[in-house]
């Protein structure tokens, strides 16, 4: 399997007089485990159809926001808004726009490819003939078609990850959260996914925010922002992000702007 | 902006999506179910005990009078039979409402949640998946049952699914409210020395109450509070074709207050946020 050609078309192409309305708005968001305060006035926003990378140690407080955005977590304080529906009063609207890939996996082991994907869509309401005709063609799409019927326990973890993109795209969201989705995978997989998820943005015009704690995974023309201890500590256009902070590169960025050692294989 | 407010108006889900969605949840669950024969086994494999041991023994000790809905002396297993469906239904409410609550940071139950149908029905069709799948059980338990002489009337069969569903839902949300709701019953152990056992011997499952009633009156009261002998006497009377409207009455109205309280309980932004981040980090 070379590079994955991506997805279907996203439920409406976007036009030019939205662009103001970003996919996702983060204003002023903190969350708090009892004393332990996990997000502090977190603000940031991802447009349609760009990259925003989320760089951020362990711990961060990446999948808190994940959680929030996702509404697993209620919204303590501040506002999540998806292309301006808001997550917390009207998180039907908002949820049918979003494609969410989870840190874990969050796949039925013993259960078929397309047996994954059909559930998947039921949970959308898209009815089953439709739901079956979506999933043949993104399962020919990520050159899975003849294991359509396979078990997923018995794909590779590359695979695994393909088909949670594939599923988080079934309902053609044009937004599409990625919560460090390369996290164990070996360099072609990696490669296969990013390209993958890139091509979304480019052709298809889906917004895309993609945790990681990997500078390698990110390009000069992405959105960047650093979220460290809780605290976005900076954000903007990777360039303009590592120029300020009087850098040549990310990894050099990164570290002035927390205080951070470096750590090999080029992860923060 | 008008373009935007116009193309983003808020178009809520039809019934068929609804629908889509809930055949959808029964269907996973009931082909998880199927992949799952050990889980089959072990649930019948529990109320098979008591009937073919349990009973057996306590056959010669404990004599039945003539009580309602039996219409001729009947035999000991026969008179827990119901008591042991009852059973399964327990075991499972409580094990799958276990898992709904403290799995909701893993894969199924985060799956489940970013659907952007309403939460409480989400919560609302994975119960009555649970409850299918208890379904499974109990007429697997009720075809074996058959082979040990427990024949009640054929339309019984059919007359006791409303029964069987409606305590499977209250059993559910119940387990789902008191896993949601009380923070040290944090795994399955806990939930059955404070939950299964207490309900369940405290019930009509095992013994009539008339029996309990001579021995100790607080223990009759306590008995007849607890929606669990209900649940029993509800699906005894179903099994032979008749209604016990009280227990109908409480069993129903214990459904609906158990629902709508464990859906409340389990909103993340009340009970549940305090017990932690999601995954493995921050």
């Amino acid at each position: 399997m070379t590079n994955p050609a991506p997805i279907p078309e996203p439920q409406e192409a976007p036009k030019p007089d939205t662009a103001t309305v970003p996919a996702l708005s983060i204003d002023g968001v903190s969350h708090a485990y009892g004393p332990r305060r996990a997000l502090i006035d977190v603000s940031f926003n991802v447009q349609p159809a760009s990259f925003t990378a989320l760089l951020g140690l362990n711990g961060a407080g990446k999948s808190t926001l994940f959680s929030l955005i996702t509404r697993l977590f209620g919204i303590q304080s501040g506002r999540v808004g998806i292309f301006g529906h808001d997550i917390g009063k009207s998180p039907g609207e908002a949820l049918r726009l979003l494609g969410v890939v989870f840190q874990p996996r969050t796949l039925d082991l013993d259960l078929s490819l397309t047996q994954n994907l059909l559930y998947h869509a039921a949970l959308h309401g898209i009815s089953r003939s439709e739901a079956a005709t979506r999933s043949a063609e993104l399962l020919g799409r990520i050159g899975l078609a003849d294991r359509a019927g396979s078990k997923v326990r018995d794909l590779s973890g590359g695979q695994m990850r393909r088909l949670e993109i594939a599923r988080a795209l079934l309902h053609r969201p044009r937004l599409l959260l990625l919560d460090e989705p390369t996290v164990g995978l070996d360099v072609k997989a990696r490669a296969d996914i990013i390209s993958q998820v890139r091509q979304l943005v480019t052709e298809q015009g889906i917004g895309v925010l993609w945790a990681t704690h990997l500078f390698d995974e990110i390009m000069p023309s992405d959105d960047l922002v650093v979220l460290h201890q809780g605290k976005v500590l900076a954000k903007g256009p990777m360039s303009r992000v590592v120029t300020e902070a009087g850098a040549q590169d990310v990894n050099t960025a990164f570290m002035r702007l927390t205080g951070a050692q470096t750590m090999p294989g080029g992860g923060a | 902006m008008s373009s935007i407010t116009t193309r983003d108006t808020p178009r809520g889900f039809s019934f068929a999506e609804y629908m889509t969605c809930l055949t959808g949840i029964v269907w996973r669950e009931g082909l998880r179910f199927l992949h799952q024969r050990e889980r089959f086994v072990s649930a019948l494999v529990r109320p098979l005990v008591w009937l073919f041991i349990f009973a057996a023994g306590f056959r010669q000790v404990l004599g039945i009078s003539i009580i309602p809905p039996y219409e001729t002396y009947i035999l000991y297993e026969v008179y827990i039979a119901p008591g042991l469906m009852a059973m399964i239904q327990l075991f499972n409410g409580m094990q799958s409402s276990l898992s709904m609550v403290y799995d909701r940071e893993m894969g199924n139950m985060r799956t489940l949640l970013v659907s952007p149908l309403p939460r409480g029905f989400l919560l609302f069709c994975k119960l009555l998946a649970g409850t299918a799948v208890s379904l499974l059980q109990v007429y697997a338990f009720l075809l074996i049952a058959w082979f040990w002489d427990i024949t009640p009337p054929s339309q019984g069969y059919l007359t006791v699914l409303p029964a069987l569903i409606l305590s499977g839902l209250m059993l559910g949300s119940l387990g789902m409210l008191i896993s949601s709701g009380i923070k040290q019953l944090e795994n399955f152990a806990g939930v059955m020395n404070f939950v299964i056992f207490p309900m369940f011997f405290a019930s009509s499952a095992l013994y009539p109450l008339w029996r309990v009633q001579e021995g100790s009156p607080y223990l009759y009261y306590l008995c007849e509070a607890n929606p669990f002998t209900h649940a029993v006497e509800l699906i005894r009377f179903a099994l032979y074709g008749q209604i016990n409207w009280i227990s109908l009455a409480v069993v129903g109205a214990c459904t609906i207050v158990f629902m709508i309280g464990a859906i409340w309980a389990y909103d993340p932004s009340r009970g549940l946020a305090r017990r932690g981040p999601a995954g493995g980090e921050g």
